[in-house]
Formats: C-alpha cells, structure tokens, sequence
C-alpha cells in the first residue's frame, strides 16, 4: 500500500501481548525529542530560510516543531540564524540564559558557526564564543532541508540523553565555561 | 535670487575668511576646501546662517584615516544647500595621538550622532560635544578600529589558520 515507514525502531525493551515495558529516560526521551518547541532568533538570510522550513513545503511541524515560540521561558531549542554582531552577543547570551532545562542550540548557518564571511572585529566568530552548541548546520545560507537536517540530527541527541545530564558535573563545567551560573534557581 | 555656483561659494568664503580657506578643488563638481580647527565652526555658521549661501542641511561629518601624512587626521563635513540644491565639502587636517576639533553640535543637533560615531571608528575628540560615548562598537572596545593600524580580522578566527591550507 504504502512504503512509508512511520517509526524506524522503538526503543529497546520487552515487548508483549498488550504492553511494552522501556526505561523512563527512553520513554522520555522520545516525548522530548518529538517535541521542541523553536526559538527562532534570526538576524539575517538564515532566517528566511527557516521562514521556509515553518511553511507548508517543508513543515518544521512534522518534527514535533508545531509551534515556534519566541518567548524563551517556553522553548527547547535556540535556533541562531544569522550574522551575530558583538554588540549582539550578550543579547543572545542573555536569551540562551532565560531557556528553562533542558535546553538545546542549533547554530544554522555559516555566520552562526564561525562568522561566515564577515571576518572582523565587529563580528562574533561563532556563537560557541558566548554559548553552548548542540548541532551546527553548514551552508549560506542552508536549505530548508539542511536545517530539518539539523534539527533531526539535534533530535537524536534527545533521544539518547541521560536524564540527569542536565545535574552532571560535565554540563556544569561547560555552562561554568560560558560564564553561566548554574545554581541560581531564579533568572 | 541670485543662482549659487561653486566659484561663487569659494569667493564669499575667500572674502570673509580669506587665508583660512585654502585648496578648494572640484572633484566630479563637489567643491571641496580645506580650512583648520579654529575656524572650522565659525565657517559653518557663516555657510549655514549667511542669507546667500544657505547650506542649512548637514549631511554628514566623518573622518578619513592617512597614516602617512605629518597631519593624519582629516574630518569632513558635508553641507547641502536644499533651496539651490548645491553641496560642499569640507576638510580639516588635524594631528596628535588625541586629535581634537570644536563640536559642530551648537550648529546643528543632527551633528551628535555623527560626530558619536566619528570618534567611535577614529578617536576623533569633539570639544563641547555633550555625550561623546562609543555609538555602534560595544562600549568595552579600546582600540579605534578604523585607523589603519588596527588589523581588520578578528583574531580568534580559526577556520582561516595557515596550517588548514597547508602553508
């Protein structure tokens, strides 16, 4: 009828008559990787392109992705599109800092990854200088269909994270490395 | 009203200023002429307030950078008169690691911005200027990136390192 496969493999587990039985990180882990929530933080083409990838051809929203939210309290995922100037930096930072755990970063764009073209002084050479990233998309700017790429590559890095990564002495070190405090509970 | 051409400018400046006005040259039509920081002022409020020459409109200020010269700095005004549609440019050569000139804002308020972002990029000082802070730079940066001294690329680019190319 159809050659369309719906689910590639369910996480491992016991499977019988009537049930399922997995663990809750899998279990987790599913429902977190097929729902991130965007936050589209565009400044440049990159951003038009992903205007592209919410449309109807290319549909973020078959990705769980339904809605962007462009409020940072209630997103998943920090997508930065585009050039970012230094000016621009602690804003961006400042952001990444309001996303509740977990949180994710995808730097679509060559701009966002390493400064692209725009070599200078004014210009942040990646935004890995001031925040954390999960998945870099290559291209200026990329296709839509890179950065559904990229976002189904960020989808399998959710899939498999351990649950208490977020509380690992790992991530903190790595936040603690941006400069981002870790234990104030309040932001 | 008597129509406005360049040697008509150049004459009313020569009569008025005579030897602080010097090498007015035309490239492409613009009259373009030198003069120096203690006359620059009263030489645009003789070319904004005079009832003949009318150049009410400041188009912009900025600088140019010349490293090789004995005076390096040279800021440029831009007057456009709006009523006979003419335009002027002025130049004043200025010296010194602290090159300083009288702020044009008591002539025009449009002048603050401008001259903001002339001492960002050049380190131009504005005496008289009443908020003379960085404008477009981020407000930590130390260096005056438009001089020519101050190498264009970032230095923690790392994608461009001679040994990725073999070199």
């Amino acid at each position: 009828m159809s050659d369309i496969k719906l689910v590639d493999t369910p996480p491992p587990g016991v499977e019988g008559s009537g049930f399922f039985a997995t663990s809750l990180d899998k279990v987790i882990g599913l429902a977190r990787a097929n729902s991130l929530w965007p936050l589209p933080f565009a400044t440049s083409c990159c951003g038009i392109e992903f205007m592209a990838t919410m449309g109807a051809n290319y549909d973020i929203a078959r990705f769980g992705a339904e809605r962007p939210s462009f409020s940072p309290r209630q997103a998943d995922m920090l997508l930065v599109m585009g050039t970012i100037a230094k000016k621009m930096g602690p804003v961006l930072r400042q952001v990444y800092v309001q996303m509740a755990e977990p949180r994710w970063v995808i730097a679509v764009g060559a701009c966002a990854s390493s400064g692209g073209i725009f070599d200078t002084y004014s210009v942040l050479q990646g935004i890995d200088e001031v925040i954390p990233v999960d998945v870099y998309v290559p291209g200026c700017p990329p296709r839509p269909e890179a950065i559904l790429d990229g976002i189904m590559q960020l989808q399998e890095i959710v899939k498999s994270e351990k649950l208490n990564r977020r509380n690992s002495p790992e991530y903190k070190a790595l936040l603690e490395k941006y400069g981002i405090n870790t234990n104030d509970k309040v932001r | 009203m008597t129509k406005l051409d360049n040697s008509l400018v150049v004459s009313r400046l020569k009569e008025r200023f005579e030897e602080s006005i010097h090498e007015p040259i035309e490239p492409h039509g613009l009259l373009t002429l030198q003069t120096d920081k203690e006359n620059i002022i009263a030489v645009l409020e003789f070319l904004k307030k005079d009832e003949e020459l009318q150049f009410s409109y400041l188009t912009d200020i900025t600088a140019v950078h010349y490293p090789e010269q004995e005076l390096p700095f040279a800021v440029v005004y831009h007057l456009h008169n709006l009523v006979q549609n003419l335009r002027i440019r002025i130049k004043v050569y200025l010296g010194g690691k602290q090159p300083s000139i009288p702020s044009a804002t008591v002539l025009w308020n449009g002048a603050n911005w401008m001259e903001r972002e002339t001492y960002d990029f050049f380190g131009i000082q504005f005496k008289g200027h009443p908020d003379l802070r960085r404008i477009l730079n981020v407000d930590d940066m130390e260096a005056f990136p438009l001089r020519k001294e101050h190498p264009l690329e970032d230095p923690n680019r790392v994608d461009k390192k001679d040994a990725f190319f073999g070199r």
